[in-house]
């Protein structure tokens, strides 16, 4: 029993060293946030690399998810009731409060997030992290930074244009496979839905972008040992960051839901 | 001036540093020698506080550097030194010229418009012409340690730490490389602190020579000094270096 706790105590101990350290990083980035000027041209650069690798991939899913959406909801619906019921309402709540915003984040964990987490450890395990040092400057302010705010910008961007696909998906499904009129369609989303709902979506992916950020920059920070450390760092960066989108969704969809934006 | 006090560093209770002491006045040319694995990388990287020692001080100009610092005043710290990597360290993300212009943003008041000229300028003292726009990538190995030189010099710091800056060039280039060092102190009066394994720059350019061993320094004094030294471990050294370069020599 006594060895069963001292295990788990053990488990918690790099839980704690990982949380000591995240918290310093995210420290001294919102000191030097103060200290030194916004590089608005590398801001741009990152937030169109973040964007460009996943907008393909995201609005794909989400249009895919969007019409199996209408598809099962549709033909649940039409066995219970004989007809396809509130289908832009289902479709709508769920992308819009749910699917969206969890599927860009971890799409953009799984692209951005890794290829960022690379390109620090590849800086850290060939020193060019302490040049930035030796050179006046320093990773806060010149990396983390500028990668903070364009993810910050660019994933509830993303999200938006989810929103829509995944929508749009919806509407293609219903209006040809289960010949729900457009009108139809649209007016089930926009009688139920209102800009509380898109909020709900919109903020989550705000902090989603937070998460994955802090997470590649964590890991990438702690590269060691050559390719082979970057290698795993990137891995676990991945796992690591859609593991916390999905524990943290329930949280602060939670919170959102206690303040009212439902 | 850097004096570093009883100097301990240790990595997962191995000790590489057990007690270094040394005094560098302004202007002086200090090399480091020592074998491969000696500590030679981590004690200059204690300098600047990339690496974090155990015990020990360092003080320069004055002020102790490693006590409680926090970033920014470490930060202003670091700006006095220039620090050539052993590896180089280029940031491959950017160019030749990006590359040794990074710190004049940083450290200098100077217009962005004449960083070219600087890097120009700096570029051919170390020996390279017409490379500007190249990427990282594109650089040979000896072309890359000459671009991160010119990078440690360019914004002329009060103290540049050299990491074996002549490993994998040709004798002319290191040649170019021993004057440029010297005349570096000439000139500007900057302190130098030289990790190396080259022999003959260490007696050329040196005042005073350092050997690293067991994870102190064994001896520092002029190259007169090192070459009349009685000290077993620095004779064999020496000899097994003058031997190895004569190697070279013959090879070719
Ligand atoms: N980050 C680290 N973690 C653990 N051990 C390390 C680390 N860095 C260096 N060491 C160890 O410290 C010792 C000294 O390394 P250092 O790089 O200072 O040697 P060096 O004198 O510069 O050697 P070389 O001439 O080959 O460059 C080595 O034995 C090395 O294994
Ligand atoms: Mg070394």
């Amino acid at each position: 029993m006594r060895y069963f706790f001292q295990q788990l105590g053990h488990g918690f101990i790099p839980l704690f060293k990982a949380t000591g350290k995240v918290t310093l990083m995210v420290k001294s980035v919102i000191v030097w946030l103060f200290k030194s000027k916004l590089e608005f041209e590398e801001i741009i650069k990152q937030s169109v690399r973040i964007g460009s690798d996943s907008l393909i991939v995201v609005c794909l899913i989400n249009f895919f998810t969007g019409m199996v959406l209408a598809l099962q909801t549709g033909y649940s619906s039409k066995s219970l009731f004989n007809e396809p019921l509130y289908i832009g309402t289902i479709v709508g709540f769920s992308i819009v409060k749910e699917l969206a915003p969890v599927l860009t984040a971890i799409v953009v964990a799984g692209r951005a997030g890794a290829a960022v987490t690379a390109e620090i450890g590849t800086m850290k395990v060939t020193e060019q992290l302490d040049a930035l040092h030796t050179l006046g400057t320093n990773p806060a302010r010149y990396l983390l930074i500028p990668r903070y705010i364009a993810f910050i910008v660019t994933l509830p961007l993303l999200t938006v244009f989810a929103d829509f696909l995944g929508i749009s998906g919806g509407f293609v499904v219903s209006l040809v496979k289960l010949g729900v009129p457009s009108t139809v369609y649209w007016n089930d989303i926009f009688t139920f839905m209102d800009i509380s709902n898109f909020m709900h979506g919109f903020l989550k992916s705000i902090f989603f972008a937070f998460i994955i950020a802090t997470v590649s920059f964590h890991k990438g920070l702690g590269t060691k040992g050559g390719a082979e450390g970057v290698g795993k760092a990137t891995t676990d960066s991945v796992v690591t960051s859609m593991v916390l989108i999905l524990v943290f969704d329930y949280f602060i969809s939670a919170a959102f839901v206690f303040v009212g934006i439902i | 001036m850097i004096e570093i006090k009883n100097l301990v560093k240790k990595y997962n209770d191995k000790i590489i540093l057990n007690g270094i002491n040394a005094d560098i006045s302004d202007g002086e040319i200090f090399s480091i020698m020592g074998p491969s694995g000696s500590g030679k990388s981590t004690f200059i990287k204690c300098l600047v506080k990339l690496v974090f020692p155990d015990s020990g001080r360092i003080i320069v100009d004055g002020e102790d550097v490693l006590g409680g610092k926090n970033e920014f005043e470490l930060a202003r710290m670091r700006r006095n030194f220039g620090y050539l990597f052993q590896d180089g360290a280029l940031f491959d993300s950017l160019n030749v010229m990006e590359n040794v212009c990074f710190g004049l943003r940083y450290l200098t008041d100077i217009e962005s418009s004449k960083y070219e000229r600087i890097a120009k300028e700096k570029l051919s003292l170390v020996g390279l012409k017409d490379i500007q726009s190249l990427r990282v990538s594109e650089l040979s190995g000896g072309m890359k340690k000459r671009v991160a030189l010119a990078r440690a010099i360019a914004s002329e710091p009060k103290y540049i730490l050299y990491d074996e800056p002549t490993t994998g060039l040709d004798p002319v280039s290191s040649e170019k490389i021993s004057e440029l060092i010297v005349s570096m102190q000439e000139k500007l009066d900057i302190t130098s602190i030289v990790v190396t394994h080259d022999l003959k720059l260490a007696f050329t350019i040196s005042d005073r020579i350092a050997m690293l061993h067991d994870g102190k320094f064994d001896l520092a004094g002029s190259p007169g000094d090192l070459k009349k030294s009685e000290d077993p471990f620095v004779k064999k050294f020496i000899k097994d270096s003058i031997c190895h370069d004569m190697k070279d020599v013959k090879n070719k």
